[in-house]
């Protein structure tokens, strides 16, 4: 996944005389995961260069940017420490088009990487999806395959919209199945590691079947996408996966037509469970395929703790906890 | 009797916090002397290219030009024609009849909010003048001199302020956030600071693309306590952005004294001596010495000299807004003892000395200025005042949230449409 999302941004970067990839760490170390490696060397140092410790300045530059003409795409080291350049994403990104009735826009693809299951304790773990999907104005994105990084990637740097893009770091490497005491399959042996060269794009909103099934429907993303479909090889279960891609926009009718084809539905997300994404997911299932659910819809998140460093296979939201829930769906 | 024992460390000094005071409150008399405003023109006039680290002085000094004489002196005298002057007096002129006009439209409510800037038109006035018309500016909330300097239409402004549906952004934005990206003024955000990294960032964007053109941004001395500013500076110093940073320091942040942003302790000019920045502490009263200073620093940003900080010491003369009373926490003699004058006065006493004005040519000009806001407040009352229906279509509410509107939007403008229709049946709903 990683030479993958190395690959959308040298693309674009030879594309577009405008995209500008910026972050701490990422220019001529090439970023702390290698996903800028070697970009810098190659397209110069005014088009991919550090910068300052400085989530806050990172944003808000990238703001101005955008509102100059370019198309900048900062990256932020771990998902945690988006928290100082909120205010620039939710104030200013988010509203600027609405705010000046178009005169300026902020099209920035702000790239980071969530999640957990990497020992990366309370700072380098967190999984903050919702909070953006709570701001008007923001788009969501969130890959699980290698493909869809790349297609995803260049959708997001081509849209005139200010886009977080989290990158599930735990399948950097290979679609973690969640058995965690297992070795990680890396993604050369995995089907949807196969990565066309050249330039390709997926439209932002529209949800990919991971598997086809009729026992359920599985709505999930990123990390959990891969552990939800290892958990239904191992026990047999035949169902539905979505994998959402994007949560704004979001795939309604995939949802729908899904749900209502299999009358049950389990919504699995790394993400701390209280006014989680997985809420709102659970309540537009209700709203519009109450009559066609066999079983109350539910939710396997992580837990509303603080991701612990030592006990992190216990708050990860794995097999066990998906397994189970899927029984119990499947009992009513 | 181990609970009797004194806690451990209970014979060492007692820490006390301090919390700063202004030095004046209402009913107190009003004491200047301890402000060293030293001598117009005798503060040195550096090579724009200079290193920063030797502008010491220039940042806890103070840069004059208009002498007690009302004569112009020294190196940062920027021998400006009489005619550019006039220009000059006349937007300040324009600005303090539109802020009059304002202000009463919003006590007969014709809009929710108003703030004027007397007492700091040089700032803006006399700063935009000495940059390029193309040169970008991100204001804070009190530049209208900058849009009034650049000939925006004074019904476009008034528009703005009463969210009628002349309003180019479509009555979105408290009134006063104007935006003009004809007129290089970005859109105003009412988050303080925000606009300073974005600034640098434009300025940035700027130098990446090998275009000529210029930042500048302007925040008040209070909101210089939040984040985005030290970012701001951070990023500016790190890639020597062509972008200059103004701060406007006129005493209050609504009723925070310049204290409780750190001005007990240093200059905000100062803060840039930390970064390594260019920084320069200016009278901000002084109509030329703000247009010497914004100029010295566009050239040394232009000729990709650096950036630079700028503090304006001004003071704000009326309250924060329409919606606050300084009576409640200042006293009434800081303004009329303002050893810095009024800037309006100042340039006018300074065009009358030069025997290029006098006070019926400004009293013939104060009553145009009048009449044309008076004008121009009827033309834009044809669109409609605050509250009074006269606002852009409801359908426009979802426009632009994003640039194509999704389908969760889609569904809640049906909704409101809904609404509407049960509200008023028969008529138009999204009208």
């Amino acid at each position: 996944m990683i030479e993958a999302i190395n690959d959308a941004l040298d693309i674009m970067l030879e594309r577009d005389p405008d995209v500008i990839v910026m972050g701490e760490d990422i220019g001529y170390f090439g970023g702390v995961f290698r996903c800028t490696a070697g970009l810098q060397e190659k397209h110069g140092k005014t088009r991919v260069f550090d910068t300052p410790i400085s989530e806050c300045g990172i944003i808000g530059v990238a703001v101005g940017m955008g509102a100059y003409g370019l198309r900048p795409v900062p990256e932020i080291q771990f998902a945690d420490y988006i928290y100082p350049g909120l205010d620039q994403l939710i104030s200013e990104a988010a509203r600027l088009r609405y705010r000046s009735a178009t005169e300026y826009i902020a099209p920035l693809t702000v790239r980071s990487p969530f999640g957990g299951g990497i020992f990366g304790g309370q700072t380098h773990s967190q999984s903050p999806e919702a909070i953006f999907t709570h701001v008007a104005g923001l788009k969501t994105v969130i890959p699980a395959t290698p493909y869809d990084a790349k297609g995803l990637l260049i959708s997001c740097i081509e849209d005139n919209d200010p886009v977080i893009f989290f990158e599930p770091k735990r399948i950097y490497n290979g679609p973690f199945s969640g058995f965690y005491d297992k070795p990680v399959e890396p993604w050369k042996r995995h089907a949807d590691s196969v990565v066309p060269e050249g330039h390709y794009s997926i439209p932002l909103g529209k949800a990919r079947t991971v598997t086809e099934g009729e026992q359920l429907t599985v709505l999930t993303y990123g990390t959990m996408v891969h552990v939800t479909e290892a958990v239904c090889r191992e026990q047999g279960i035949e169902a539905n996966i979505l994998d959402l891609r994007t949560l704004v926009p979001l795939d309604i009718e995939a949802i729908e037509e899904s749900v209502r084809k299999t009358g049950r539905c389990l919504i699995v997300h790394e993400a701390t469970r209280t006014s989680g994404f997985g809420a709102e997911l659970s309540a537009l299932v209700t709203e519009r395929c109450f009559y066609h659910l066999e079983a109350p819809v539910e939710r396997v998140t992580g837990f509303d703790t603080p991701y612990p460093h030592s006990l992190e296979w216990a708050y990860f939201p794995g097999p066990v906890r998906i397994g189970e829930a899927i029984d119990k769906i499947l009992k009513d | 009797m181990a609970d009797k024992q004194p806690p451990a460390g209970d014979n060492r000094p007692k820490l006390a916090l301090h919390v700063p005071e202004p030095k004046y409150r209402p009913g107190d008399a009003v004491d200047y002397s301890d402000i060293d405003i030293g001598e117009p023109g005798s503060m040195s006039r550096p090579d724009e290219t200079c290193s920063p680290d030797t502008m010491r002085d220039h940042a806890y000094g103070l840069v004059r030009v208009l002498g007690d004489d009302d004569n112009a002196a020294g190196p940062w005298d920027p021998r400006l024609s009489p005619d550019t002057l006039r220009t000059m007096m006349r937007n300040f002129a324009m600005v303090r009849a539109f802020d009059e006009r304002m202000f009463r439209g919003q006590r007969q409510g014709k809009t929710s909010f108003y703030m004027k800037c007397t007492g700091e038109e040089a700032t803006s006035v006399a700063a935009a003048m000495a940059l390029a018309a193309d040169d970008m500016v991100f204001p804070s909330y009190r530049q209208q001199g900058i849009l009034i300097a650049r000939g925006y239409p004074l019904v476009e402004m008034i528009n703005q302020i009463y969210s009628n549906k002349g309003d180019k952004l479509k009555g979105r934005q408290l009134p006063i956030m104007y935006s003009s990206r004809e007129h290089s003024f970005f859109s105003i955000s009412g988050n303080l600071a925000t606009q300073t990294p974005q600034a640098v960032g434009w300025a940035m964007a700027s130098a990446i693309k090998g275009d000529s053109r210029i930042a500048a941004t302007w925040v008040g001395e209070g909101s210089t306590a939040e984040g985005d500013f030290h970012s701001a500076c951070t990023f500016a110093a790190v890639y020597n952005a062509p972008v200059i940073l103004n701060v406007i320091n006129n005493q209050w942040a609504i009723s925070s004294f310049s204290g409780f942003a750190g001005a007990e302790r240093t200059t905000f000019a100062a803060r840039a001596l930390g970064y390594g920045l260019a920084g320069l502490r200016v009278d901000g009263n002084d109509a030329l010495a703000c247009y010497a200073a914004q100029q010295w620093a566009a050239n040394r940003a232009r000729a990709n000299g650096g950036p630079t900080l700028i503090e304006y010491f001004t003071y704000r003369a009326e309250g924060h807004s329409t919606s606050d009373d300084p009576s409640g926490y200042r006293s009434a003699q800081e303004r009329e003892e303002w050893p810095l004058g009024d800037p309006v006065m100042r340039l006018k006493k300074h065009l009358i000395a030069l025997g290029e004005w006098d006070e019926e040519r400004q009293e013939a000009m104060d009553r145009e200025c009048a009449e044309l806001v008076k004008a121009a407040t009827k033309e834009a009352e044809k669109n409609g005042i605050l509250g009074h229906g006269l606002h852009h279509p409801f359908r426009t509410m979802f426009q632009d949230v994003y640039e194509d509107i999704p389908w969760h939007l889609e569904e809640q403008a049906a909704q409101a449409k809904h609404e509407r229709e049960v509200k008023w049946p028969g008529e138009e709903p999204w009208s």
